[in-house]
């Protein structure tokens, strides 16, 4: 059954920015796979292409600016397609934040989650309109 | 600080974050943060009752402290109340803080399915998302077992919100795939089907990963899903760029839906209704048509968008593999990919054509793309699009172009890289097993393979190729010639002298006649590299050694010393001291004949399907199995993206007393029936039904092959081998067949008869079978073996008929074979001097008495294997009669019970020409025939 197992926004450091798992991992587990997603995705360069096999799946990702966005998928899953959800996500952040950088994300860990939210869930992409996802934030930032 | 200056939110906790940012060092973060969570757990431990907004924020700043990768062992009760809270703030950083720190403490998860209950039945959808989500990130077997049959309701209720819905079928999607047992079916199935008509396209999109996940365990009860699928597919392909407004994405319309949506009809066969398979292919031939446009903008989102919904649509396409005119269409798209200067899209591009490649309808068309591959293959900087160039020449191969890519992939090898070494290895050792049309260009390949990366070629490809030097005695005396020519050079791989070893000891003789390669050649050449070897290979040269005194009795002496010599004698490991002490005690007490008996030529090695497969297989893992799976499609599989079966992951290897040269890969047929376990047969998962036997020649090949041998296999298929040994003296014989089922099934109902063929006026041979008869039953992975005594009375044309029938899965099959029983094989060599074979030339000078054959070169024409050949024919060869030296005389009798016949043979090479002059003379007319036939064919 093909899903995301996870996403992950690190930065060229290493220093994880997001970590949002879709399958029950035990912590040391998780530090382990953020290392070494950090180790494949950072050699890279940009004649390369966006997708590396990693273990049994394999991970797209892309670049903006410092931050590496990954997410991990089945081998046999559609490339572009996750590609463009990287995308499509950081424009979503980006309107969201005017502008995002680095620290936005930091200072406001806890509305990234909700972010996330809700354009994956469970997994599976849940919504992919920028203007649905934007005036569903937008409406809970209105809320006390 | 931009986001402080946002102003929204609690300014504590970007006043902490700060300052753990301008932290210098680790233990400056490690005390400030320890500061913090003692003020924390005052604050919660103090008399005064926190209001919302402070146990927020301590919880948000735990929350903090735990992504930090810090333990955290209190708070869980201050967020559990933040639950239960009416403001959303505070609700959302307690759901944020269950999902994070899942914890499954008893206690609390009552409290925290309470207020999840409470939000799912507040009818407020934020509360209810925000529910709903937490199970979906938590998704544990308690939350299933309390919310499992709440949600479907959810889900299809009228008045539930297209946000909730949305969220309610990922939702339930989650428990499904954590605890499917928790999902009942029931009425709400089919009315989730239909959300794939909802309005919102939000819906839509999450309703189709439920449907998708839930129709693999259930197909028939979503079938309808199928006419809905494709009539919504439709009206998103036909749509304008613009149509969909919110959900179109760089005038892409809905691509992710697009995605979903034919991903979910690769979960079913191609629709059965004609009005719904006629819109389908419209709608795939319109993603075919739309590739070809211009772009409508030149950012990349827009052609990943696009293409997204091309390559999805392909695959589909493969899935369904019934569409040679779309299958040839997206081989032409994917050609041009090839070229493209995005390196994404010339990856997918090869990814995906590896799948076309398994088509019977577009293999060809991916073959004429050969050279672009090649190209990629010589050129790409990413590894990883190499890697995908390797598998699709892999793919691609067959008779046809396997030189080709053979030689390749062989010159790639020379600076591959170190990680991709040895599965470049294993697939040029495949491909050149797999459509070698002559054993030589085989023996050379993996030879090159061992010399280039000897490092990488692991034990099972040269344990391969001397199984196959082993069982083909028409290429033995190349691979004897070849490998002493590699072992020449000054610095060889252990690889090679592991293997020289070995076919120099099996196959040694059949070179020895040439000076530069005489037996003390030999020895001296193997005995070179001995001292530089690991302990395993110079325990096999040991052995080659005592087997080179029992083939070249001078040399005997030579070696004896060098067993005798203090070094193999005394040597500290245990194994080469065992081997040089019974070596040399062997060849000094046994006699000629006994040593000849116990150092027999190895016997074939039972055939079976590459064992370097499965060694392929379990390196590349799931997954990745489209790329090799070399056979046609299996029709029966639906998975078109190559799932895979499991793996033998263990392989147990008998250990056969009689393996001398501790080639431990297979039991000699010769070995007891039980020893060839179920254990040790691979079971090779790429044998798909049309799959050819590897280097597996007919049956009348095979049979011409035993004329000048009398062991080997005679017959192989995908189920069955039947290996033959067999030995004749004047004119009697014994032959022993070697019966392997390949299959992990027991045949049933199994009867080998010999037969007879024609009328009792050509019954010239008497053959009883004198073993019982052959169990009936042959299990899985066993051998049985049948023996039969053959007399000859008198000269015959015609042999006697194997007939083998049995029953497998039910399938009765049936097979007849010649057995390779030849005139010839009661030949007496007969030796004589020059004067006499001419004298006798003449007197038998009648032409009927004589049968010529003038005809081309099927092999190349090497004097040695010529040799070999004519010994193994029967005849003696007889030096210094004819005065050209190239040509090549031999005499003997034939043997039958009624009569001898006296035979003359000569055989002219012209290697000019390439052409031979075979002349017969025996005494009577159709034995002269028969044998000039026989042995023409043999050249």
């Amino acid at each position: 059954m093909v899903w995301i197992r996870f996403i992950l926004i690190q930065n060229r450091a290493g220093k994880t920015r997001l970590a949002k798992w879709y399958m029950q991992f035990d912590d040391d587990e998780k530090q382990k796979l953020i290392e070494e997603v950090h180790a494949v995705v950072t050699v890279r360069d940009a004649k390369h292409t966006n997708f590396v096999e990693f273990r049994n799946f394999k991970i797209i990702y892309r670049r903006y600016a410092g931050l590496y966005f990954c997410i991990c998928v089945d081998v046999n899953d559609n490339n572009l397609a996750y590609l463009e959800a990287i995308h499509n996500f950081v424009e979503v952040l980006n309107e969201y934040f005017h502008n995002v950088c680095e620290l936005d994300l930091v200072f406001n860990f806890y509305k990234v989650y909700t972010v996330v939210d809700e354009m994956f869930l469970a997994g599976e992409i849940r919504e992919t309109s920028q203007t649905k996802v934007l005036k569903q934030l937008l409406m809970l930032q209105s809320l006390e | 600080m931009p986001a402080v200056s946002k102003g929204d939110g609690m300014r504590g906790l970007a006043v902490f974050i700060s300052d753990i940012r301008n932290c210098k060092s680790k233990e400056a973060e490690i005390k400030r943060i320890n500061k913090e969570l003692a003020n924390i757990r005052s604050k919660f431990k103090g008399d005064k009752a926190l209001d919302g907004y402070s146990k927020k924020k301590y919880v948000c700043k735990l929350l903090f402290i735990f992504l930090l990768g810090h333990d955290i062992d209190f708070g869980h009760m201050e967020a559990v109340n933040l639950l239960s809270s009416n403001k959303y703030t505070e609700k959302q950083i307690g759901y944020l803080f269950i999902s994070v720190l899942v914890n499954s403490n008893s206690e609390l998860i009552r409290l925290i399915n309470n207020a999840i209950k409470n939000d799912l039945a507040s009818r407020n959808p934020t509360f209810m998302c925000l529910a709903l989500h937490c199970i979906a990130n938590v998704g544990s077997r308690e939350m299933g077992e309390a919310f499992a049959a709440d949600i479907p309701r959810i889900l299809v209720a009228g008045d539930s919100m297209d946000s909730v819905k949305q969220s309610a079928a990922l939702c339930l999607l989650r428990l499904y795939k954590a605890s499917p047992d928790l999902v009942p079916m029931g009425e709400w199935t089919a009315r989730v089907v239909h959300l794939l008509n909802d309005q919102h396209m939000g819906v839509v999109t999450a309703a189709v990963s439920l449907i998708t996940c839930l129709c693999k365990k259930n197909p028939d009860d979503f079938k309808t899903c199928i006419s809905l699928a494709v009539s919504r597919l439709s009206r998103i392909v036909s749509s304008a760029s613009t149509d969909l407004q919110d959900y179109t994405y760089y005038f892409v319309p809905a691509p992710w839906l697009s995605v979903k949506l034919l991903r979910l009809l690769q979960c079913y066969p191609p629709p059965e209704d004609a009005a719904v398979k006629g819109r389908l292919v419209e709608c795939l031939e319109t993603v075919l048509n739309k590739a070809q446009e211009p772009p409508k903008s030149k950012k990349v989102q827009h052609s990943n968008a696009k293409n997204a919904i091309l390559f999805e649509t392909i695959s589909l396409i493969i899935h369904y593999d019934s569409e040679p005119n779309l299958l040839v269409r997206a081989c032409n798209q994917l050609g041009q990919f090839l070229q493209h200067r995005e390196t994404n899209l010339r990856y997918l591009a090869l990814e995906s054509m590896c799948t076309l490649a398994s088509s019977e309808f577009s293999h060809e068309a991916v073959k004429t793309h050969i050279d672009t591959v090649i190209n990629a293959l010589k050129t790409e900087r990413d590894v990883s699009v190499r890697q995908r160039a390797a598998d699709l020449l892999y793919a691609m191969c067959d008779r046809s172009n396997a030189k080709q890519i053979v030689s390749e992939m062989l010159r790639y090898l020379e600076t591959a890289d170190y990680a991709i070494r040895e599965e470049i290895v294993l697939k040029v050792a495949i491909l050149a097993e797999k459509y070698a049309v002559d054993y030589s260009w085989y023996v050379d390949t993996i030879l090159n393979l061992i010399r280039i990366a000897g490092d990488y070629v692991s034990e099972e490809v040269w344990y391969r190729v001397l199984q196959i030097v082993t069982n083909r005695d028409d290429v033995q005396g190349y691979a004897a010639k070849t490998v002493f020519e590699a072992l020449q050079a000054p610095a060889c791989h252990e690889n090679m002298v592991k293997v020289g070893g070995y076919i120099l000891g099996e196959f040694g003789n059949l070179i020895a006649g040439d000076p530069r390669s005489s037996p003390p050649v030999q020895f001296s050449l193997l005995h070179s590299k001995f001292h530089l070897c690991s302990v395993a290979t110079r325990a096999l040269l040991l052995s080659t050694y005592i087997k080179f005194i029992n083939l070249f009795p001078e040399t005997k002496a030579t070696i004896q010393g060098v067993l005798r010599a203090g070094s193999q004698l005394r040597n500290a490991d245990v194994e080469l001291q065992q081997r040089a002490v019974e070596y040399l005690t062997l060849s000094s007490v046994a006699s000629t004949d006994v040593l000849a008996t116990v150092l027999e030529e190895m016997p074939p090695f039972p055939e079976r399907e590459s064992s370097i497969l499965a060694k392929l297989k379990r390196k590349k893992g799931p997954g990745a199995a489209s790329a090799l799976d070399d056979g046609r499609r299996d029709p029966s599989s639906n998975d078109i993206n190559g799932g895979v079966e499991p793996t033998p992951s263990t392989v147990s290897t008998p250990s056969p007393s009689a393996d001398l040269l501790g080639l431990r890969a297979a039991p000699p047929p010769a070995a007891p029936p039980a020893s060839a376990g179920a254990g040790n047969l691979l079971v090779d998962v790429f044998d798909g039904p049309a799959a050819q036997p590897s280097l597996g020649p007919t049956p009348e090949e095979a049979f011409l092959r035993f004329v000048c041998k009398n062991n080997g296999v005679l017959f192989e298929n995908q189920l069955l081998q039947i290996g033959v040994k067999s030995e004749f003296r004047q004119n009697l014989g014994r032959m022993y067949l070697f019966y392997g089922n390949k299959t992990s099934v027991q045949f049933q109902n199994f009867s080998p008869t010999v037969v007879h063929p024609g009328d009792l006026q050509t019954h010239i041979l008497s053959l009883a079978v004198q073993t019982k008869r052959v169990a009936a039953q042959v299990d899985g992975g066993a051998q049985v073996q049948q023996v039969l005594n053959i007399e000859c009375l008198r000269d015959f044309l015609t042999p006697p008929l194997l007939s083998v029938r049995f029953r497998y899965g039910g399938a009765p099959q049936a097979l007849t074979l010649k057995l390779p029983v030849t005139i010839n094989k009661f030949f007496q060599p007969t030796e004589m001097a020059a004067q006499d074979f001419f004298q006798r030339w003449k007197q038998l000078s009648l032409p009927q008495q004589e049968a010529q054959k003038i005809f081309k070169a099927n092999h190349p024409m090497d004097a040695e294997v010529t040799k070999a050949k004519l010994l193994g024919f029967g005849s003696a060869l007889l030096d210094n009669v004819d005065p050209n030296p190239e040509n090549f005389v031999g005499a003997g009798i034939i043997q039958t019970k009624a009569l001898q016949v006296g035979c003359l043979l000569r055989l002219e090479p012209n290697a000019q020409a390439q052409m031979y002059r075979l002349t017969l003379r025996t005494s009577k007319e159709s034995v002269s025939r028969h044998l000039c036939e026989l042995l023409a064919q043999q050249f």
